[in-house]
């Protein structure tokens, strides 16, 4: 008999369906994939599964675990089963974990709550679970507060608490998602390590992850399965369209993507720029060192590295937004000076940057019109209202958008729509540069290509320069001319595309390419490249700052900082650049 | 979502406009006037006779006429204290959070001094120092009331700045000037309205508790404070001097606090949406 058998599972809040009719089951110890865009209904699911909708939810259908009936159950039967034989890890640690008590309590409370353990044992079990998910000296980490850990190290505090009560069924909500891919690589090893006997049900929009790591997949769209069945002859042969839309929309770090080369005129030259920030107590933080770039027009250049490696301080710097300590920015043979207020009007319109989060990127109060037509009030002032409407309309109709648009506020937009606002408020210009810090980052895996394919096609239609900053590999590798690499603000690599991707010199470029998930199941995923998180900036490593992470280390790495140089048409900062061979 | 869909903004708003119109229309329809004494009614009860309908004080003067005048000044005093603080708060708090840095320091610890002064003894030595005079109460409790206006802005100010959008409007070259008034003001529309409907009860205690001393508003003119302290006088022989007033004044706080609430909730949804 299955373990969770979920049958016409129904979840309407006012009449609208988000879960509608669906049927599945999960065996002991199997691992299932739910994948799905956003709003598709996979994380309400997994709420119905714990009961922990809210209470305007509607919930019909039947959910049975273990013969237990969880649909319309009391509070007192779903308490003797969460946490205790359903663990859950949710996609923000810092949401999930209470701040205010020790992480320490948190799992005891687990323990203390199911009567799993007395005494001075409850105290040992924590802290043996604690040392399990590799939280090195886990006594003394026993009494840390979840502020004080990295993202990384509190996502493994979650999956101890989801664990420890050995339960029968994890369900993983996006676990990963808000980490780095490197991180990423390490959690999901490290769930298949101490799982035992738990069966996994990961929810997830990375098919790369659960290629890796499930052995059947669900497929939700709008609320509705509408494809299920075992990981591999899925992938091999998908059942329904929406699953071959999701196949064809994830990014293939295995594949390289086929640009027409980039020939147009130096546009941009960085050389050599420095950030430092004040850091509390007045310590100097410095978030970028010395870094050159050059840009061509139609070329686009990708910035990769970890959070923290500088890639945001860096362009805002060559912006303006954020002073330049030390180097300085060339555009078009005008220097870029001063924080940007103080900028020729014409290099303000030249360059323009998309940002991450386009909610938070476009002012609420104002409407699609004026967000767009801003820029043209300020640029081009002459122009009368209607004219200005036409070229608003324009840029719209550039990004796919028709002019019903034009009077939406920006909440009335999904965020797929709300990017494409943004970048027609950049494009609307006409730009020479577009930077691109994480434009693609938040939005769903269809979407994400359009606004790639709308992003290449300005790019061909008008030789817009790009500057595309990411920490997903497998986008930097379908979409950019050339790569840098930065780790803990310092350049440890610069190359064309293809050489990276194919014989990448630095052990760093090697083990980010190594962590992202390949969407194939026949390949097993490999063992996670790189162990611990990114360095504090403010007590960076003697010598190399890679060192501390990097398998190649020896004596000369630790002591002395490498300097870049030129390897066969690379531009590397490790000592062993010509000695060790990382191709792929 | 229409304001008038929110059932707290729509009954509270609507007593409140009542009282107003009352306080406003009243003394204009009664045949009684507010100076006019007769000593043959003094402390008559409330009766529909002669349209006394709230009855006499000690002088006979009618409490009707009186209440109404009384809410008048009561509002008046309140809504120009609270523009007076909202115009000088988001303005100190608004240029305080954009400008940031040592601007900011310096002009935030000017607050924060002021803060540390006993302000409701400072309102009350200046009562005694100056003439007792009307406008002098505008100011006074203005002048109380900013602080927290211009901390607030300053907060929110201080968030918007880093908010995507505005360096979103740096970089495409808007003016400084036109990122304060297009930007930053639109978002803080709805904090502050929601500030000042809280204000104004604030301010409407402040002035009832100085009338009440004898500090406020002076005969023969009058305010619900001024009528509550005359009425706790006669409040043996005469409940309604006291009760009515009384009544009217927490009626009123209520409804602004209330008005404040809904109005909040109204603006946190469509921030939510």
């Amino acid at each position: 008999m299955s373990l969770l058998t979920v049958k016409d599972l129904s979840i309407r809040y006012n009449e609208t369906a988000v879960v509608d009719e669906l049927s599945f089951s999960i065996d002991q110890a199997e691992s299932v994939g739910l994948v799905g865009e956003s709003g598709s209904g996979k994380s309400q699911t997994a709420l119905a599964l714990l009961g922990l909708l809210p209470r305007q939810a509607s919930v019909t259908g039947s959910i049975r675990f273990d013969g237990t009936e969880l649909v319309g159950a009391s509070e007192k039967t779903l308490d003797r089963l969460r946490a205790r034989r359903i663990g859950i890890v949710f996609q923000d640690p810092m949401q999930a974990l209470n701040p205010y008590l020790r992480i320490g309590r948190q799992l005891r409370q687990i323990l203390v709550r199911h009567k799993l353990a007395r005494g001075t044992e409850i105290d040992e079990r924590v802290i043996e679970m604690l040392a399990r998910v590799g939280l090195s000296d886990a006594r003394q980490q026993f009494h840390a507060y979840p502020h004080q850990l990295s993202g990384g190290m509190r996502q493994r505090v979650m999956l101890a608490s989801a664990l420890i009560a050995e339960p029968d069924l994890l369900i993983g909500d996006e676990p990963t998602t808000a980490l780095d891919v490197t991180v990423q690589a390490q959690i999901l090893e490290l769930l298949e390590e101490i799982r035992d006997n738990t069966a996994l049900l990961l929810i997830t929009h990375d098919l790369g992850v659960v290629a890796g790591h499930c052995e059947r997949m669900l497929v939700l769209e709008k609320g509705r399965l509408v494809d299920a069945g075992a990981t591999t002859s899925l992938f091999a042969s998908p059942g329904h369209a929406h699953t071959r839309l999701l196949l064809d929309a994830a990014p293939r770090i295995d594949r390289s993507g086929d640009l027409p080369p980039a020939t147009g005129a130096s546009i941009l030259g960085i050389d050599a720029v420095s950030v430092s920030y004040t850091a509390f107590g007045n310590k100097q933080l410095q978030a970028v060192h010395d870094v050159s770039l050059s840009l061509r027009s139609g070329e686009t250049v990708a910035v990769v590295g970890e959070s923290g490696s500088g890639k945001s301080s860096f362009v805002r710097a060559v912006l303006g937004l954020v002073p330049m300590r030390a180097g300085r920015a060339v555009y078009a043979g005008a220097p870029l000076e001063g924080p940007v207020e103080r900028r020729a009007k014409a290099q303000r319109r030249d360059l323009q940057l998309i940002f991450q989060d386009p909610v938070s990127a476009l002012n609420p109060h104002m409407r699609v019109q004026s967000i767009i037509g801003e820029s043209l009030l300020v640029h081009e002032p002459g122009l009368s209202s209607r004219a200005r409407r036409e070229r608003v309309v324009e840029a719209l109709g550039q990004v796919g958008l028709g002019d019903q648009y034009l009077v939406r506020y920006p909440h009335e937009l999904s965020g797929g729509q709300a990017q494409r606002v943004a970048i027609a408020r950049a494009l609307v210009l006409g730009p020479k540069v577009l930077i691109c810090d994480e434009a693609v980052a938040a939005l769903d895996g269809s979407v994400r290509e359009q606004v790639l394919a709308l992003l290449r096609k300005a790019q061909e239609d008008t030789g817009l320069a790009i500057i595309f900053i990411s920490h997903d590999l497998a986008v930097v590798r379908a979409i950019s001319h050339r790569v840098v690499v930065l780790y803990m603000g310092r350049l440890v690599e610069r190359s064309d595309n293809a050489s990276l991707f194919s014989r990448p010199r630095h052990p760093y470029t090697r083990a980010l390419i190594d962590a992202v998930p390949v969407p194939n199941p026949v390949i097993a995923p490999k063992k996670a490249p790189l162990r611990g998180e990114v360095p504090s900036l403010l007590y960076p490593p003697s010598g190399c700052v890679f060192h501390p992470r990097c398998k190649y280390v020896k004596e000369i790495c630790r002591s002395k900082l490498p300097p870049a140089r030129d390897v066969q048409g690379a531009h590397v900062a490790c000592h062993y650049a010509d000695e060790i061979d990382l191709s792929l | 979502m229409s304001l008038f869909d929110n059932r707290t903004i729509r009954v509270s708003g609507g007593i409140l406009l009542t009282v107003a119109a009352c306080a406003l229309a009243g003394p204009w329809i009664s045949p009684h006037d507010y100076l006019a004494t007769d000593f043959d009614s003094q402390l008559l009860s409330p009766t529909m006779t002669g349209g006394q309908i709230f009855g006499t004080d000690d002088l006979g003067r009618d409490l009707f006429v009186r209440t109404m005048l009384g809410i008048r000044v009561t509002l008046l005093v309140a809504i120009v204290a609270s523009l007076v603080s909202l115009i000088i708060g988001v303005a100190y708090g608004a240029i305080a959070g954009f400008v940031g840095g040592r601007v900011d320091a310096a002009m935030m610890r000017f607050v924060d001094t002021l803060y540390a002064l006993p302000f409701i003894f400072f309102v009350i030595l200046l009562m005694v120092a100056f003439e007792r005079n009307f406008l002098l109460i505008f100011v006074a409790i203005g002048a109380v009331n900013w602080l927290d206006m211009a901390r607030i802005v300053r907060g929110q100010t201080l968030s918007l700045r880093e908010r995507e959008f505005v360096d979103a409007a740096r970089l495409t070259g808007v003016s400084t000037t036109r990122i304060l008034l297009h930007h930053i003001a639109p978002n803080l529309i709805g904090i502050v309205v929601v500030y000042v409907t809280l204000t104004i009860p604030q301010a409407i205690l402040v002035e009832s508790f100085l009338s009440f001393l004898g500090l406020g508003v002076q005969e023969p003119q009058t305010s619900l404070g001024a009528l509550v302290d005359a009425g706790v006088n006669q409040m043996e022989g005469a409940s309604w001097a006291l009760l009515i007033p009384a009544g009217l004044l927490a009626l009123i706080l209520l409804c602004f606090n209330f008005l404040g609430d809904g109005l909040r909730d109204f603006f946190d949804v469509r921030h939510t949406n």
